[in-house]
């Protein structure tokens, strides 16, 4: 794709040969400042021992990272993100699939139903997390309210506080606010199928399944992998909706690995032992994010 | 009525309570904003406002309340600037002269996916010795730093599509490269850049873990203001729901009018590589 032409011919910095790197040297230079600095330091300091209480920069070998395999509350951290994410992520797949399907074909007020159909997820996970706690609260909330209406006039539920019920609040919440994004990215795959084999699939007495399975979903997997790919890193990282609604609680039930790190590092102000865990965590999600990246790229590459 | 007519009524009948699903709680909240106190705590639920109750929105007038969405505009609008400047230069530098090849590519997408509160509590001592923590540029380059490998993937799949050919006569014609990518390329994939350059602005107005972390009141912005408001004892919901209202209201407006570049630079943009 590179034009080969002579404009470099007036030499210097703005050469035809340096400007390709001049071009991209200011934006390399605040992603590695932003994204990379932080990385070494808490590589450094990972191997020192800096807390609130003591300060020894000394080098103390792996004694944070061996910590982290004994850390129980990390454990069940990674577990609750699972958790959260294993469940969130199929549901909100199906519905955005289903609503998807519905909104497809020709019906009144489409547009401005579509258009509705997607704010939640262009809303700040704040404001998203200050509605549904509206929604959840045992006596002013409307779900209770529903509840006490048609079943039992004496029910009262504090959503985000009782163990039973904090994780399905939790995950009513986020799934109301991603399944449009989902929703969005499905929808507009759909629209892009050709038509004309969906007809000559139905004209040889295929069934709707059959026709969705062997003709809609392989033509829009590419997207639908690429949807399911944010979402899920996402779901990895989640931190703000769980911040607003419970904190972590009751107690840690609701703690996730970016709600572990905060309380760690900005409450407990445990430094060295918090970038242990900031390496790991970085390292490891790294190697997963390219590899998927690397497999959207080969899917993205296919349908092309 | 035909068999397919009654079938589109049904339809239209499970798409209405979809939307019912998906608006009421945001209309529960922005209620929250014109109900008196005593009808935001009453029980049962009071489901309408019984008055146009302005009191709130005036107090939050008089205090300073208002003051972070302010916050939040600034910061979000030169991040989204500077990020969209540099970001395009970056990605022509990458489209046409392949800079860096697929690895680089897929490097720089990385970045935006690592977990804010794991970059972001190595970044705050950075910013704690340096003196950034709660300062206009210390959030602006994070956000820039931020949105960077979103706008760059993003430019890069519209710069692939302006034609070379287009390009070359232009240089042909004796514009320099910076007078080709300004006159030729930018025109050419406007849409593109209008689109990135509206995500890239939500992304950031809606951000909390960055701001919640490195602004305490100086710079606060108005997601983590909110978060301000849940007390342990007693959460101010009216003031939830008045800013909640203010700083949602302009997104819902851009999203419902940019409804078609926004479907299509979700799903384009990711598809480009």
């Amino acid at each position: 794709m590179t034009i080969a032409t002579d404009f470099g011919s007036r030499g210097g910095i703005l050469a035809e040969r340096n400007l390709k790197y001049v071009l991209i040297a200011p934006a390399v230079f605040i992603i590695l400042l932003i994204g990379l600095y932080p990385i070494l330091h808490s590589l450094v300091v990972s191997f020192q021992d800096v807390s609130a209480l003591f300060e020894n920069y000394d080098f103390v070998g792996f004694m944070n990272y061996s910590r982290l395999f004994g850390d129980e509350r990390l454990w069940y951290a990674m577990l609750h993100t699972l958790v959260i994410t294993a469940i969130a992520l199929p549901i909100e797949l199906v519905l955005g699939l289903l609503m998807a399907q519905l909104f497809l074909d020709k019906m009144p007020f489409r547009q401005v139903m579509v258009a509705l159909a997607i704010i939640p997820s262009v809303l700040s996970p704040v404001v998203v997390g200050a509605g549904w706690r509206l929604m959840f609260d045992d006596r002013y909330g409307p779900i209770n309210a529903v509840i006490r209406l048609l079943f039992n006039e004496r029910f009262s539920l504090p959503w985000v506080v009782d163990p039973i019920a904090v994780y399905p609040a939790l995950l009513i919440t986020e799934v109301w606010q991603w399944t449009p994004f989902m929703f969005l990215m499905l929808y507009a795959a759909l629209s892009n199928v050709d038509q004309s084999l969906e007809e000559a699939a139905k004209i040889d007495g295929a069934g709707y399944w059959s026709i969705f399975f062997k003709i809609a979903l392989p033509a829009i997997w590419p997207v639908m992998a690429i949807a399911l790919i944010i979402r899920a890193l996402d779901l990895v990282r989640i931190f703000d909706i769980v911040w607003v609604l419970t904190r972590g609680g009751p107690g840690t039930f609701t703690e996730t690995i970016s709600i572990y790190l905060y309380q760690r590092g900005f409450r407990q102000f445990e430094t060295s032992y918090t970038a242990a865990m900031v390496f790991v965590i970085v390292i490891v999600l790294s190697v997963l994010v390219i590899w998927c990246l690397r497999r959207m790229e080969m899917t993205g590459a296919k349908s092309r | 009525m035909r068999r397919d007519q009654v079938n589109m009524w049904w339809r239209f009948a499970v798409a209405l309570l979809v939307i019912l699903i998906v608006t009421f709680p945001v209309y529960w909240l922005f209620s929250m904003a014109f109900k008196t106190p005593d009808e935001i705590f009453s029980f049962p639920p009071v489901w309408f406002p019984g008055s146009f109750y302005i009191d709130n929105f005036k107090t939050m007038w008089r205090t300073d309340d208002l003051v972070p969405v302010w916050n939040s505009i600034i910061i979000a609008s030169i991040s989204t600037v500077i990020s969209l400047g540099l970001g395009t230069i970056c990605a022509y530098s990458m489209a046409r002269f392949r800079t860096g090849g697929d690895n680089f590519a897929i490097w720089v997408l990385s970045q935006r996916m690592l977990p804010p509160i794991a970059i972001v509590f190595p970044l705050f001592l950075a910013y704690a010795f340096l003196g950034w923590v709660d300062t206009w540029h210390g959030m602006i380059l994070v956000y820039t730093a931020f949105n960077l490998p979103f706008v760059i993937w993003m430019m890069r799949g519209y710069i692939q599509d302006v034609p070379v050919e287009l390009e070359e006569s232009s240089l042909v014609d004796g514009c320099t490269r910076w007078q080709s990518l300004i006159r030729v390329v930018l025109p050419m994939s406007r849409t593109g850049l209008f689109a990135t350059g509206v995500f890239t602005f939500i992304f950031t107005w809606n951000e909390f873990a960055f701001a919640f972390v490195l602004t305490r009141d100086g710079v606060l912005t108005f997601p983590v203001h909110v978060s301000h408001y849940f007390g342990a004892l007693s959460t101010y919901w009216g003031k939830v729901g008045v800013i909640s209202l203010i700083a949602t209201l302009p997104v819902f407006f851009t999203v419902a009018f940019l409804q078609r570049y926004i479907v299509r630079g979700m799903s384009m943009g990711a598809l480009k590589g």
